[in-house]
């Protein structure tokens, strides 16, 4: 039945944990591995298979760009290097002050605004450079 | 019960969300209060109203009037002029053309004319937190209905004799996969609702899930009670935030009004619904790769036969339907499997959800009748091609779907009759390219997409995929060689027959269409090195210099 939380469901509990890196530290995963008596290889082979996770610390606010078909089709590229070049990272990179850190995401469902793109829990469409400035100036004033 | 003259109804669906669809709501009232009309006049969220690509969408009801885009310095406006003094606004009606606004019915306005909204008849009307609406437009009857005056074993022949096939993608017949369930005898079974929705340009079921999600409860617990299934999943992609809390909020509903959870509705029949957060994996979408998932694991696909009606999640007894499929058996089960086939044609029963995007004047989600055809929604109901331009052609069913051509408009949409032509409806979605788009930028980018979202678990799928991006992008920089044709044949052929899962073998699916539809465009890269409309970067190149 449902009442055991599966290893995918503690992961998401551990990585909740960290809310400004938004990572798995590797000692935790060990310490999980240790007791749910399961190989660590197969923590981190879960941990390393979903691109929700990250073994890696991330930044505050994790950026996550689509750039399938629709998107591209909307220019999501030049979105992608107006992104890059505004915070001064590459894809999977984070910025020098851990505020941002920017993904590459598979289609998020909002085709008919693209370009699109999530920061956190928030979907933004009909992407523009003005308004990715907007949104990116708002996150560093720290209001949303 | 208070009675209101007018309902106002704001939609509140992620992408009018994000663009002030709260702010609008809290606006109205604050409007409708300084007008002293609070007691006549109710303010509801809804699910989409088809109008997010162009704003705000707000209807007004009996008069069925949608105005789009709303902003707030228009409200006071409309409130004044439709709802204090009864006059419509034309000027703020929401803009679209072929509209015959002097009917002013609310089939006109919602760019309804030959769409048929049976699974989608809640959205945009109801409130999508309100149980209490959903049952005030006949919710839960097919499952009192199912409970108090049908055996398990006559709802699996009801859905047989609709002849409902599965939405997901494969077409299977529901009836079947349900009967395979319940005749597998085991003391736990499982429902499985596939939400996680990962197909490029497809959202059709977040529509659904957004704006009507008890109407998908409700299919699951019927399928719990036909199958013997005691527990039911929804896996749903974790992108899809608004999805995930309004389905929990329904759940909770549920459970309070004695609809889930032990001897439901005071009969003999248990159920419940969790729902269960993906981690983002494209494979997921495959049914075991899916129920792997929710054991905890790498989301890799198992090996069929056992399939999961036999041996599934926990390796007991497992449904898994796609959140459009499970949608329409409510309806199956209140008015008859008959009635179910006088809808769409021979073979293909119902309606089919489409997500329609790309270069077209109107984008969103439509649900139309099987048999109407891909000319009739792109021209239709997606207003045509964008600034005037021609149709190069349509991306059907997701990246692993079919090549359309301008010629082959004139197909209905059906299995059958896209067999013909070797296509299929795919994920439910359509994808207009105009004549500006160059077909080897498409192709790359779909298999920039699959490359990544291979799982690795079979080397077909995870060398085969970064071949393919390899050879494209040397056609796309100029330096295609002739022999990059048939490797491409052969790349996708062998992926198509030796990967381990569906998702390998289709994943050429477009490139193989393209090589026979587009060859002649393919062939003046590699040997021209030109591409016709300046998309590839070599060309890019040259023009910059």
């Amino acid at each position: 039945m449902s009442d055991k939380k599966s290893l995918i469901e503690k992961l998401h509990d551990i990585q909740d944990h960290h809310p400004d890196h938004h990572y798995l530290p590797e000692n935790e995963m060990m310490t999980l591995a240790e007791s749910d008596r399961v190989p660590p290889s197969k923590v981190f082979g879960v941990a390393t298979f979903y691109t929700m996770f990250s073994t890696k610390p991330r930044g505050k606010h994790i950026i996550r760009i689509c750039e399938n078909q629709t998107c591209h089709m909307a220019a999501a590229k030049d979105m992608i290097n107006h992104l890059q070049d505004l915070l001064d990272i590459e894809i999977g990179e984070t910025t020098a002050d851990g505020l941002f850190t920017l993904e590459l995401s598979s289609c998020l469902g909002m085709c008919s605004v693209a370009p699109s793109m999530m920061i956190d829990e928030m979907p933004f469409g009909n992407l523009t450079y003005e308004k990715i400035d907007k949104i990116i100036q708002q996150l560093k004033g720290g209001t949303r | 019960m208070k009675f209101y003259r007018s309902h106002v109804l704001v939609a509140e669906d992620t992408k009018s969300l994000l663009i002030g669809a709260k702010r609008i709501e809290e606006a109205l009232m604050e409007s409708i209060q300084r007008f002293g009309l609070q007691d006549e006049i109710r303010v509801i969220p809804t699910g989409s109203l088809g109008y997010e690509d162009q704003g705000v969408a707000v209807a007004v009801y009996p008069e069925g009037i949608v105005y789009c885009p709303v902003t707030l310095e228009k409200i006071p406006h409309i409130v004044e002029e439709h709802l204090l003094k009864g006059r419509v606004v034309s000027s703020l009606l929401a803009p679209l053309k072929n509209q015959n606004i002097s009917k002013g019915t609310y089939e006109t306005q919602y760019i309804k004319d030959i769409q048929q909204r049976l699974v989608l008849e809640n959205v945009g009307i109801i409130n999508p937190e309100s149980i209490d609406e959903y049952i005030a437009r006949d919710g839960y009857v097919a499952l009192e209905k199912a409970l108090f005056s049908m055996k398990p074993e006559d709802i699996i022949q009801e859905v047989k004799t609709s002849e409902l096939r599965g939405r997901g993608g494969a077409g299977f017949p529901t009836g079947m996969k349900w009967d395979f369930t319940a005749k597998s005898i085991n003391d736990m079974k499982y429902v499985i609702c596939n939400a996680d929705e990962g197909e490029p340009g497809t959202f059709k079921d977040r529509e659904i899930m957004e704006g009507d999600p008890h109407k998908l409860l409700e299919g699951m617990l019927l399928a719990g009670y036909a199958t013997g299934g005691k527990i039911g999943y929804i896996y749903i992609r974790g992108e899809y935030d608004l999805s995930i809390r309004r389905l929990e909020k329904a759940i909770q509903d549920a459970r309070q009004y004695g609809l889930l959870g032990d001897h439901i509705l005071g009969s003999s029949f248990s159920f419940d619904i969790f729902v269960h957060k993906g981690a983002g994996a494209y494979v997921c979408g495959e049914e075991t790769a899916l129920i792997e998932s929710i054991e905890g694991k790498r989301g890799e696909p198992r090996k069929k036969p056992p399939y999961p009606p036999t041996a599934g999640l926990w390796m007991k007894p497992t449904v898994v339907n796609n959140v459009e499929t499970l949608a329409n058996i409510p309806m199956i089960i209140t008015k008859g499997g008959n009635w179910y086939k006088t809808i769409g044609v021979e073979g293909s029963r119902g309606t089919k959800l489409f997500s329609l995007m790309g270069d077209l004047n109107w984008k969103g989600v439509v649900e139309i009748p099987f048999g109407t055809t891909i000319g009739d929604i792109v021209n239709n109901i997606g207003h045509g091609i964008k600034d005037d331009k021609k149709l190069k052609g349509i991306i059907l069913g997701g990246s692993s779907g079919f090549l359309i051509l301008p010629s082959e408009m004139n197909t209905p949409v059906d299995f059958q009759s896209l067999a013909r032509i070797e296509a299929g409806p795919g994920s439910g979605s359509i994808v207009a390219m105009d004549e500006s788009r160059c077909i080897v930028d498409m192709l790359l980018n779909i298999a920039e997409f699959f490359r990544h979202e291979s799982c690795g678990k079979c080397t077909p799928c995870r060398v085969g995929n970064d071949q393919i991006v390899h050879v494209l992008e040397r056609i796309a920089g100029g330096e295609g060689k002739p022999e990059d044709i048939t490797t491409l044949e052969e790349l996708a052929k062998t992926m198509n027959n030796t990967s381990f899962c569906p998702l390998g073998q289709a994943a050429p699916n477009i490139l193989v269409q393209a090589l026979k539809k587009f060859r002649e465009e393919i062939l003046v890269h590699i040997h021209e090195k030109k591409c016709l409309v300046h998309a590839c970067p070599f060309e890019a190149v040259s023009l910059e210099e």
